[in-house]
């Protein structure tokens, strides 16, 4: 036996015992209730956790959202019914957060509608072409793809105080600006910059999962397609406009819905990268909710069930639209 | 011991039912072969006698007592899977071994008892190997040492040979019989192939749709097959098939007449053939002859050949007589041409007739 | 050399560059700049002194200045590198800086102060890593215990969720039972269900349950994945199910067949749910922040946002702790890369 495989054996036999105590009382618990008995022992343990920090909490988010007050128990809080929702709805236009009661809630829902379109658009068109460069017979293609990976595994803690610390005045950036001309500038304390930062590092951070999944889908497209297009003679932009991408669309439907879905949940890097301000420029939605339902004085758990509600439906639509739009692609690659 | 009797089974899944009545009695000690097209339900009943489906209904009984609630794991049978079903993550002993450990037998025996099924399968090289790094016929013979080590009532065995090469299809096949008889259990044994349960069954037991169309020894199928169904299914190449309305009946004889109005004359001492009636007349490729044209009247019927294959040993012919696929083979070479015209004697060949429902009609002199 | 630069700058075809190959290299070596750029300047900057790390323009690698001790005078002084007067230059280090002049005194003769202009001195530089950046921040800042608490959450979370996910799995792929579709179902439409949408009223759950500031308030709601269950379901799909059989007649008992025979062949898939189940728990950030309050029950990810968010930042201290955070993150990467990748390529989860 090799050494590996007798220190595995060693590490094993724990489990091995425990596992081996556990059997006698199940094989009685087997005979009493057969095979169908079984399976609903093992679909337990995951449906019962599940039940308690899943279904229950969505479940009773709708109910948290007709009651008002800052009591934190359900039996504690007073029936409001829809207040919580005219309160968000309360505008004069809706075209100017500034005119609704809830402006922050308004200036939220703005913020990300930007923040979505214009990170989505990027880093759809950052995956794709890093996808189809990663994708030419590249030397050391693994380690390239690694290069453009490796961010996504970064903790957003991490990434927001990595580029904090380049944005900031004595950083990075302002250091490569240097020579040529540029003051240095604290670019997170400007408005439009710190949305700027915030669609980058976030860019910057999830770009190469979208690029990985894009790839994987290009490379699953057979060769010899390609060499018939060539011995036809075709043109390499009409390759790409009539081969790939059509081949390709199923994999890139999936990623933009995906993305759109992450996208409209952003949070952490950003708010460790800029506290979702300057002001209220950089204040997300799920900031905004975590706000305040925990952090502002007094707290409103009430409001922030509405608000996640709301996010909510924007979620299951998005996730409607992967399914239908998934369920078409599927047809078409079969052909 | 190994005695299974199963008395009225039936079985469905949902609202379909795969097993019609099944009744069957298995003395201890003998190799039953199932045999059937696929979806006849062939192994369902087998998986229905290891325990791993449950009835709907009827009884299943080993050595006299009941099994319908007996857990596979405690009918004492083993099984032999068409995948063969070893694990791969354990070694060849460890396989061997896992059934029995779970039976807390002492782990002297267990040894001991690999040790043997090794060496009858002369496996030994390979205990300490992976099924995934054995061949086809390697793993095979592991998934019987399985079996064997258990010590069981009775064998199962699931198309056992399916996954083999033809030829080690055929060596392997033989080993099976020299290891019935050496063990001398009951074995069960299901397969599509035809050729594979005339070669190793006691009995044959021909399912069709879920319901048993015909049990006996492969010569009793082959020679008095019980209706068209198995006379079909039972030789190789298949019975050719004629329809036929009956002309004349004496009494040593009956006519028939073919299409193209052929008519061939078949000796019967048979009962029930009624003159005007519609039969189908079947004769195996191998019993019909070559005839010179002298052959008696209304033994012979002309027709044309449409393709000749030349085997060496025997030459197959692809006739056609009025519209009709006939095929003949027959011993050693001829030059045959395709398109000519030949004669087909049917003086000395067995002749079976079914009736409209395709039961056999005995006619035997 | 010259064939080995032609195949590491493999073109399209042809002998001359086409507009793609120039494309793809500005792509990659643009790629390796701002994909790795970042997390480099964070490790160099983390061995920096505060001082330096005051400096503008900053330096790339740590340089710190040098110091003497001098007979004479109590705490060591900052070495320069001065113009004289006269032309030539000499070491020299500060007494005290008055204005636009500095006290100066020659190591080497502490008694005769020499008075310099401050442009005409220096300081003396050498590389140097400030290593107490990395030592002083567990003993002040409790960093031990976060990072205790951290690897807790996340062994134990990685632990549970293979478990419990692996049985659900195992009792959705291999048995046939009533509720087996409506479970399916409802895994199906919680795959995308985010923290975010259920944070209040979990939050109230968790509370109810006596699990607000408890570690294991963090872990619970992580742990039934749907995502994990499926993927090691649509990996069990793939085990024959006569091998169940097999067992079966082999006298296996359920459970055996489950961490016997099914478990060891899940094996591969097992190993993804756990890498990434590990990053997932430890980058986890939102949720440990809302149920962890108390300080000494902070993860890593709460310990480095809450002093990173305090008014006057000690970036010596965040700095080397933001890169302690990101080591199991880079060693995962480094070594089982090639696993998540495929993983992710795979099964479209991250």
């Amino acid at each position: 036996m090799s050494p590996s495989a007798s220190l595995r054996e060693i590490a094993l036999t724990p489990v091995r015992v425990v596992m081996g105590l556990i059997d006698a009382p199940l094989r009685a618990l087997q005979k009493r209730t057969g095979l169908s008995g079984m399976a609903l022992f093992f679909l337990a343990p995951n449906m019962l956790i599940f039940g308690i920090f899943v279904l229950l909490p969505l479940a009773i988010n709708f109910v948290y959202s007709l009651t008002g007050g800052s009591a934190l128990f359900l039996p504690d809080r007073s029936y409001v019914g829809g207040n919580q929702y005219e309160r968000l709805f309360d505008c004069s236009s809706y075209l100017d957060p500034l005119t609704c009661q809830e402006d922050a809630f308004w200036t939220a829902v703005s913020n990300t509608f930007w923040f979505v379109v214009l990170q989505v658009t990027f880093m759809i068109l950052a995956a794709l072409v890093t996808a189809l460069i990663l994708n030419r017979n590249l030397a050391a293609r693994s380690f390239w793809r690694a290069v453009f990976f490796f961010p996504v595994l970064l903790s957003p803690v991490v990434v927001g105080l990595i580029w904090r610390w380049i944005l900031q005045r004595q950083g990075l950036l302002n250091f490569i600006l240097y020579p040529f001309g540029v003051e240095p500038y604290t670019w997170l304390t400007d408005r439009m910059w710190s949305f700027t930062a915030a669609v980058g590092v976030s860019l910057w951070a999830h770009m190469g999962f979208y690029a990985l999944i894009l790839l994987a889908g290009l490379q699953a497209i057979p060769k010899d397609l390609y060499e018939a297009a060539d011995m036809d003679g075709t043109r390499p932009a009409r390759v790409f406009w009539r081969i790939t991408l059509p081949l390709l669309m199923p994999n890139l439907i999936v990623v933009i819905v995906l993305a759109l879905i992450r996208s409209v949940q952003v949070f952490d890097e950003v708010y460790i990268l800029t506290g979702g301000g300057p002001g209220t420029s950089t204040l997300f939605l799920t900031q905004y909710i975590y706000e305040t339902g925990f952090v502002s004085q007094p707290r409103n758990p009430g409001l922030a069930a509405a608000a996640s509600i709301l996010m909510g439906l924007v979620l299951v639509v998005l996730t409607l639209l992967q399914l239908g739009l998934g369920r078409r692609g599927e047809n078409k690659g079969k052909r | 011991m190994g005695q299974i009797k199963l008395t009225n089974v039936k079985k469905s899944f949902g609202a379909v039912d795969v097993l019609h009545g099944i009744d069957l009695d298995i003395r201890g000690g003998e190799l039953v072969v199932f045999v059937g097209p696929s979806g006849c339900g062939k192994s369902t009943l087998l998986r229905a006698i290891a325990g791993l489906e449950k009835i709907t209904s009827g009884e299943i009984a080993i050595d006299g007592k009941p099994v319908n609630d007996v857990t596979a794991a405690d009918r004492g049978l083993a099984m032999v899977f068409q995948s063969y079903a070893l694990y791969p993550h354990m070694s060849v002993r460890q396989n061997l071994a896992f059934g029995l450990e779970n039976s807390k037998m002492p782990k002297a025996e267990i040894k001991e008892r690999i040790t043997e099924a090794a060496r009858m399968l002369e496996i030994e090289p390979y205990l300490e190997r992976r099924p995934g790094q054995l061949s086809g016929g390697q793993r095979q013979r592991v998934a019987i040492g399985r079996a064997i080590v258990r010590r069981p009532v009775a064998f199962l065995l699931d198309e056992p040979l399916s996954n083999l090469d033809a030829e080690l299809r055929v060596s392997t096949r033989a080993e099976l019989a020299a290891l019935h008889a050496r063990l001398a259990s009951t074995m069960i044994y299901v397969t599509h192939d035809q050729v594979e349960a005339m070669t190793l069954a006691d009995r044959i037991v021909v399912l069709r749709a879920g319901r048993i169309e015909q049990v006996g020894s492969p010569l009793d199928l082959y020679n008095t097959p019980a209706n068209r169904f198995v006379a079909g299914f039972i030789g190789a190449p298949h019975m050719n098939f004629l329809q036929a309305t009956i002309a004349s009946v004496t009494p040593e004889s009956i006519v028939v007449t073919l299409p193209g109005d052929h008519r061939l004359e078949i000796p019967s001492k048979g009962s029930g053939l009624v003159q005007g009636a519609k039969v189908t007349l079947g004769v195996r490729p191998q019993h019909i002859g070559l005839g010179s044209g002298t052959t008696g009247a209304n033994q012979s019927i002309p027709a044309r050949i449409r393709l000749v294959e030349a085997l060496g040993s025997e030459t197959v012919i692809h006739a056609d007589l009025a519209g009709e696929k006939m095929l003949v083979v027959v011993a050693g070479q001829h030059r045959l041409t395709p398109g000519a015209d030949i004669d087909l004697s049917l003086s000395a060949a067995p002749i079976h007739l079914f009736d409209e429902k395709g039961l056999r009609i005995e006619h035997a002199v | 050399m010259g064939r080995t630069i032609g195949f590491i700058l493999r073109r399209r075809g042809g002998k001359f560059w086409h507009w793609t190959d120039i494309v793809t290299w500005v792509w990659l070596i643009g790629g390796l700049l701002i994909m790795f750029g970042p997390a480099l300047w964070l490790i160099f900057s983390s061995f920096k002194t505060p001082a330096a790390l005051a400096e503008f323009p900053p330096s790339i690698l740590p340089y710190a200045s040098q110091q003497v001790t001098v007979q004479g005078y109590d705490k060591p002084l900052v070495l320069y590198d001065v113009t004289l007067p006269d032309g030539t230059t000499k070491k020299l280090a500060e007494v005290r800086r008055i204005g636009l002049f500095s006290q100066m005194v020659d190591p080497q003769t502490p008694g005769e102060p020499i008075r310099v202009s401050i442009n005409d001195r220096k300081p003396v530089r050498a590389l140097s890593f400030a290593t107490e950046n990395y030592t002083e921040p567990f003993v002040h800042f409790d960093f031990f215990r976060y990072l205790g608490n951290s690897v807790f959450v996340t062994v134990m979370a990685t632990l549970i969720t293979l478990v419990v996910n692996s049985m659900a799995a195992f009792a959705l792929s291999k048995y046939e039972f009533r509720g087996r579709s409506f479970a399916m179902l409802i895994i199906l439409a919680t795959l995308m269900v985010p923290l975010s949408v259920i944070m209040v009223p979990l939050y109230s759950i968790i509370s109810t349950l006596g699990l607000f500031n408890n570690l294991w308030g963090v872990i619970l709601p992580t742990v039934a994945t749907p995502t994990g269950v499926f993927i090691l379901r649509q990996y069990m799909l793939t085990i024959p199910d006569e091998l169940i059989d097999a067992a079966r007649m082999d006298k296996a008992s359920e459970w055996q067949i489950y961490w016997r025979i099914v478990l060891p062949l899940t094996a591969p898939a097992l190993a993804v749910l756990a890498i990434f189940s590990v990053v997932w728990r430890w980058n986890d950030f939102l949720w440990p922040l809302i149920v962890l309050s108390r300080k000494e029950l902070y993860t890593l990810q709460v310990g480095l946002s809450i002093y990173s968010g305090e008014l006057n930042v000690q970036w010596h201290f965040i700095l080397s702790m933001t890169v302690v955070t990101m080591i199991p993150v880079v060693l995962v990467f480094i070594f089982l890369q090639r696993f998540i990748t495929t993983g992710i390529a795979g099964t479209g989860l991250k």
